[in-house]
């Protein structure tokens, strides 16, 4: 049981890149972490910067109250599994769940009888002799954690850990790993691409772009609330509407129509507005375009408008009321959840 | 069928016989010869006997060559496949500028060095360091002209060994020597297989460096005491070599069927996580 402390950390690789920069970072005792970007975010070098399998050219990784930074993998106290599960394929299960005592020299025994107790807590008892090559994805994944769990780390590490199941297996794995992780209480960070992923899972996200850290949020914050447009675009199964808008006499005026009142921002300020498909409802007035697009979604559909200027703005509605292609409709944001952003920088100003 | 297709199986079918019977008429002669009354250097059926084998036995080199040739191939062998395998790991693992490079000049070289061309240095070297009629520096010299290939073919299957396995065994706090013992060479296993038996068997046909290298006839492997194998008249002694060729043959298949059997030959290195 430890947190994790990461303070200004940089990880350069051999040609030049800057994969982590200067980054903070804590991740507390028994939280379950996310590290979510898009690819060569750099999530994957810093997570493997905290296992210690790529040096930190500065700063400090801090593991519970040991400053680990210049030590070897072996010697941090983390466990870690691999996007392939990397499992010996000449090894059975059991040699496999056993391997991290085998190589501190624990008599076969133990390498035994810890294997068969971590791998009962996984129900993997039945698959103990059999080798990699004969599991399934799901099973795979399971005795790698066992492995990595027979280590008795203070921090667990998993890179992509349910990007190699198919898709159903994923959400069963997905719920396996929460409660898991949830009995164990062990600090985990996971790094994921699949944002859906993230917020199921984590108690923490960061999201993370080039080498820095752009949110650090619960995954409600993070949805919420995403910080900037980048975070904004990112998170969410069905893309953010970000709209340019000018600010006139006070109120926010976005494809010919007028929204929120912003006393406080000066007339023809360039901002963007971002607001979620599915906070937005239909209304009497408000955002108004001719429907162009309907996809099917299950429970609900995505409609896509046309609006004044050429603006596309979506919007989810239950699949019973799907509207026909062509029809006019104006929408409005549910209070609270339209988001203000600067035009400049794309930095949140202000939700309304 | 129609006439035309029946005169392509026919000239197909003799085709064939003829690649089989150039082939098969050397391993039957083998076969036959050894047990042979009057060997000839021609087929026949053999009037069986054992007399053959009593006067190979009797030979006061026969054995004696044969155990050379062993002593050379295990030496050579031994050497070739655990220095091949560290450098291919090596070189697999470390960005070293123009490592591709330096391999297909070794390989290039290397036929070179063991070579024809390279024989009268490498005969002056082994003078000067008193390694004439030396067993273990004629072996030494063998496995330094196998080892650029065996380099060159160990590298293919190391590559294929993916890093993440290394990497999870170093993050349970495994040692480079663990490493490389518990995972890289066991994953790579079919590799080293394959080097062993086509190292042992490149030595155990090799004639020139030994025939040039050791001019004892006692010290010399059974490729080079073949060629010498004469009975008193100084013509070819018949009574000896077939049953000596077959001798000498026996190791090779063993150790080939062998190896296929507990490892099965897998000459593309693929290997499934």
């Amino acid at each position: 049981m430890a947190a994790i402390d990461i303070a200004g950390v940089s990880t350069t690789y051999p040609n030049g890149v800057r994969a982590v920069d200067g980054l903070d970072l804590r991740v507390a005792d028994g939280e379950l972490f996310a590290l979510l970007g898009p690819s060569g975010c750099g999530k994957t070098t810093l997570l493997r910067t905290i296992a210690g399998l790529e040096p930190a050219a500065e700063g400090s990784v801090t593991i519970g109250s040991r400053d680990v930074t210049r030590l070897p993998p072996g010697a941090r106290g983390v466990a870690m599994v691999f996007q392939d599960y990397a499992l010996f394929p000449h090894m059975t299960v059991a040699e496999n769940v056993g391997y991290p005592l085998r190589v501190r020299r624990a008599p076969r025994e133990v390498q035994r009888s810890t294997a068969e107790r971590v791998a009962s807590g996984l129900s993997l008892s039945e698959l103990l002799d059999r080798r990699p090559g004969q599991l399934s994805g799901g099973q795979q994944q399971r005795a790698a954690l066992a492995r990595a769990l027979a280590v008795e780390a203070d921090v667990l590490l998993l890179d992509e850990p349910l990007s190699n199941l198919d898709a159903r297996l994923r959400l069963e794995a997905r719920t396996f790993l929460k409660r898991l992780q949830h009995d164990l209480g062990l600090t985990t960070v996971f790094v994921t691409h699949d944002q859906a992923e993230a917020l199921a899972l984590a108690d923490r996200i960061a999201v993370m772009e080039a080498g820095r850290v752009r949110q650090l949020g619960t995954p409600r914050e993070v949805f919420q609330r995403p910080s900037d447009t980048f975070v904004a675009n990112f998170i969410g199964s069905t893309p953010m509407n970000l709209l340019d808008a000018v600010v006139r006499d006070g109120h926010v005026e976005c494809a010919g129509a007028r929204l929120a009142r912003v006393p406080h921002l000066a007339s023809g300020t360039g901002v963007i507005v971002g607001v979620r498909p599915e906070y937005l409802r239909v209304d009497e007035h408000g955002i108004t375009g001719r429907v162009s697009i309907v996809e099917n979604l299950g429970v609900t559909s995505l409609v896509t408008l046309e609006c004044a200027g050429g603006a596309l703005v979506s919007l989810t509605v239950p699949e019973q009321d799907e509207p026909a292609l062509g029809r006019s409709m104006a929408v409005t944001a549910a209070p609270g959840r339209l988001l203000l952003y600067a035009a400049e920088d794309g930095r949140l100003l202000d939700s309304r | 069928m129609t006439p035309r297709r029946v005169v392509r199986r026919i000239a197909a079918s003799a085709l064939i016989a003829v690649v089989l019977a150039f082939f098969a008429v050397p391993m039957l002669w083998l076969a036959g010869a050894p047990f042979d009354a009057r060997p000839g250097l021609g087929l026949r059926w053999p009037d069986w006997t054992l007399a053959n084998v009593r006067a190979t036995l009797a030979h006061p080199y026969a054995l004696t060559s044969l155990a050379n040739s062993v002593l050379l191939c295990l030496v050579a062998c031994a050497v070739t496949t655990s220095s091949a395998a560290l450098a291919a790991y090596a070189l697999s693992r470390v960005r070293l500028p123009g490592r591709d490079a330096l391999l297909y000049l070794l390989l290039l070289l290397s036929s070179v060095v063991t070579g024809t061309a390279a024989m009268v240095p490498i005969f002056v070297l082994m003078l000067q360091l008193g390694l004439i009629d030396s067993r273990l520096g004629t072996a030494l010299v063998l496995a330094g002209g196998l080892l650029p290939a065996a380099i060159f073919i160990l590298k293919d299957f190391v590559d294929a060994v993916p890093r993440s396995y290394e990497e999870s065994a170093r993050v349970f706090g495994a040692s480079a020597g663990q490493v490389l013992g518990h995972v890289v060479l066991p994953v790579a296993r079919p590799g080293i297989a394959m080097v062993l038996v086509w190292s042992f068997v490149n030595a155990w046909g090799n004639f020139l460096l030994p025939f040039l290298l050791l001019r004892d006839v006692g010290r010399q492997p059974a490729a080079v005491l073949l060629r010498t194998l004469q009975d008193e008249g100084g013509s070819v002694n018949l009574a000896v070599i077939p049953v000596f060729s077959l001798l000498y043959s026996i190791p090779v298949v063993v150790l080939y069927v062998l190896v296929d059997k507990r490892y099965g030959f897998r000459f593309h290195g693929g290997i499934k996580s």
